[in-house]
């Protein structure tokens, strides 16, 4: 197997499909109505975006997808065949990089490569060096994670998240802990590599800007319990900048939008 | 080299006040010998062999027992930390035990075994185990829940988890168990040297303890001296490197 067949984007994008999903989670006294019959598709090669104030239940859908944990009730499926484990074909990038100080950034890359059969050490290593390159830290290999900034940490997620080449990437507020520079360069990245790798990306995000900057839905949730109130097509040409006048005109829709569905003391990030 | 120098510099330091201390002649020289009388003691027991091959003895009581303490320990604690029911029980046993003075086995240990290399080993075995266990259980607990759920999205789940996410996860607790471990399995087994003469070995606890019923003050701080180098190299060749590795990967000292 060569490098151009193991990171080809040949095999299409695909297609998610959450149909009547509820999830309760209980603790001692307490139960959380996390989602509460929640159904909606993703396309082919679509980036979509879930937004909401926090406990909307917008990340334990995404944990859902990502095969992590298991609904009470409903059914999601990729391309018509039901989830109920993680896959490779649906990798993850959580909020905290998430990667593991025992390892250099190459040995974190190559992680999940060295759990996908059929390749040489070699070969796994060639694709860990392009998706490096693809997200700009060819120089930092034999770094290790702690001497890495918090953006790079990201980067180095995003590489690794794409090294066994999934056809969905799910990312759970991956920028909400970055500075406003940083994050302005990954959106940046993160569009330009969406189109060149055709992914379909489930995107979790509290920043109402943020998803109009990236998705071309966003999905507006609202809390106790979880449910889709209002979904946006945003239809701008990319690559987009989140400082942009059209794009902010998006952004203040749906903000009004959450304001009217979320009840005031709930808290809501701009 | 800077630093080196500078240790040098102090032991040397610390030479020269014993020196001035005995050649004060405040002390009996039978309670405060020069340290050229000790340095003489040292020299003479290397000569004849008596020092090298206590040290041996010693040495080889200890790592065998260390190592087998920890080849036992590591996967008990790993298991106490996985299953409820270990950590119940067998957890519970580990934390009581931990806290036990390691040398109350000696006593145990010469009933069940008599004067034999048995009993020695017996002794650093339970002096290792039980810390390293508390320390792995205490590390794997430790480990980010995210570590092991971004592992599963990769595709690692089980053993291949449990080898190269959690336990390496956990190494600088376990790092840590270990190092304990070893001291209390060096306090004991010269506990026990220096209480039981144990005739398929003379080890430097029973140098110490005959420099004792000699008189021989010469001995028994050449023998401390002795065992006090010993302590240092372990610390220096087996656990320095590794934190060292644990340090630099995880970036928490200079």
């Amino acid at each position: 197997m060569s490098l151009s067949d193991e990171v080809s984007v040949e095999r299409p994008a695909a297609k998610l499909s959450i149909r009547g999903v509820s999830k309760r989670f209980v603790s001692g006294q307490r139960s959380v109505h996390a989602l509460d019959d929640v159904s909606f598709d993703v396309g082919e090669g679509e980036f979509v975006c879930l937004v909401g104030p926090s406990g909307c239940g917008k990340s334990t859908l995404l944990n859902l997808v990502a095969g992590l944990d298991l609904a009470d009730s409903g059914q999601i499926s990729a391309d018509g065949i039901p989830i109920n484990a993680p896959g490779r074909d649906r990798m993850v990038m959580f909020q905290e990089a998430a990667l593991f100080p025992w390892l250099d950034v190459l040995g974190n890359v190559m992680f999940g490569l060295h759990r996908k059969p059929g390749l040489t050490d070699a070969e796994r290593r060639e694709v860990a060096e392009f998706y490096l390159r693809l997200v700009g830290l060819e120089k930092f290999h034999h770094a290790f994670v702690h001497e890495l900034s918090g953006g790079m940490k990201q980067r180095v997620a995003l590489a690794r998240a794409l090294a066994p080449n999934p056809r969905v990437l799910l990312m759970d507020e991956p920028f909400g802990a970055l500075d406003a520079l940083t994050r302005e360069q990954l959106y940046g990245d993160i569009q330009r590599i969406w189109q060149q790798r055709k992914k379909t990306i489930v995107f979790v995000t509290h920043n109402v800007r943020e998803a109009a900057c990236l998705g071309d839905r966003v999905v507006l949730f609202s809390p106790h319990p979880g449910r889709i109130r209002e979904q946006f097509k945003i239809d701008l040409p990319r690559p987009r900048d989140i400082n942009s006048v059209e794009l902010a005109r998006h952004a203040t829709a749906i903000t009004a939008a959450l304001k009217n569905h979320v009840r005031p003391e709930a808290e809501v990030a701009e | 080299m800077k630093r080196v120098g500078l240790a040098a510099l102090f032991f040397a330091a610390l030479f020269v006040g014993w020196e001035l201390l005995y050649r004060s002649g405040f002390w009996s020289p039978v309670l405060l010998p020069s340290p050229l009388v000790v340095g003489r003691y040292l020299w003479e027991a290397t000569v004849d062999g008596s020092l090298l091959s206590a040290t041996l003895v010693t040495v080889k009581r200890l790592f065998l027992g260390y190592v087998f303490g920890l080849l036992l320990g590591l996967p008990l604690g790993l298991l106490t930390a996985r299953f409820r029911v270990l950590a119940d029980t067998l957890g519970l046993l580990a934390l009581g035990l931990q806290a036990l003075p390691s040398v109350c086995w000696v006593p145990l240990a010469l009933l069940w075994f008599g004067q034999t290399e048995a009993a020695m080993f017996f002794v650093v075995v339970m002096g290792t185990l039980w810390s390293v266990i508390i320390a792995t259980d205490n590390g794997v607990r430790n480990v980010p829940p995210i570590y092991a759920r971004a592992a599963r999205t990769m595709g690692s789940s089980g053993l291949h988890t449990w080898l190269w996410v959690i336990f390496p996860a956990a190494l600088p607790f376990i790092v840590g168990g270990m190092k304990q471990g070893w001291a209390f399995a060096w306090r004991s087994l010269m506990a026990a040297e220096i209480y039981v003469t144990i005739l398929s070995g003379f080890g430097l606890g029973h140098l110490l303890h005959y420099g004792r019923e000699l008189n021989a003050m010469e001995q028994v701080i050449g023998i401390m001296l002795v065992l006090l180098l010993i302590g240092l190299l372990a610390d220096k060749i087996f656990f320095s490197p590794w934190e060292r590795f644990l340090h630099r990967r995880w970036g928490t000292a200079k």
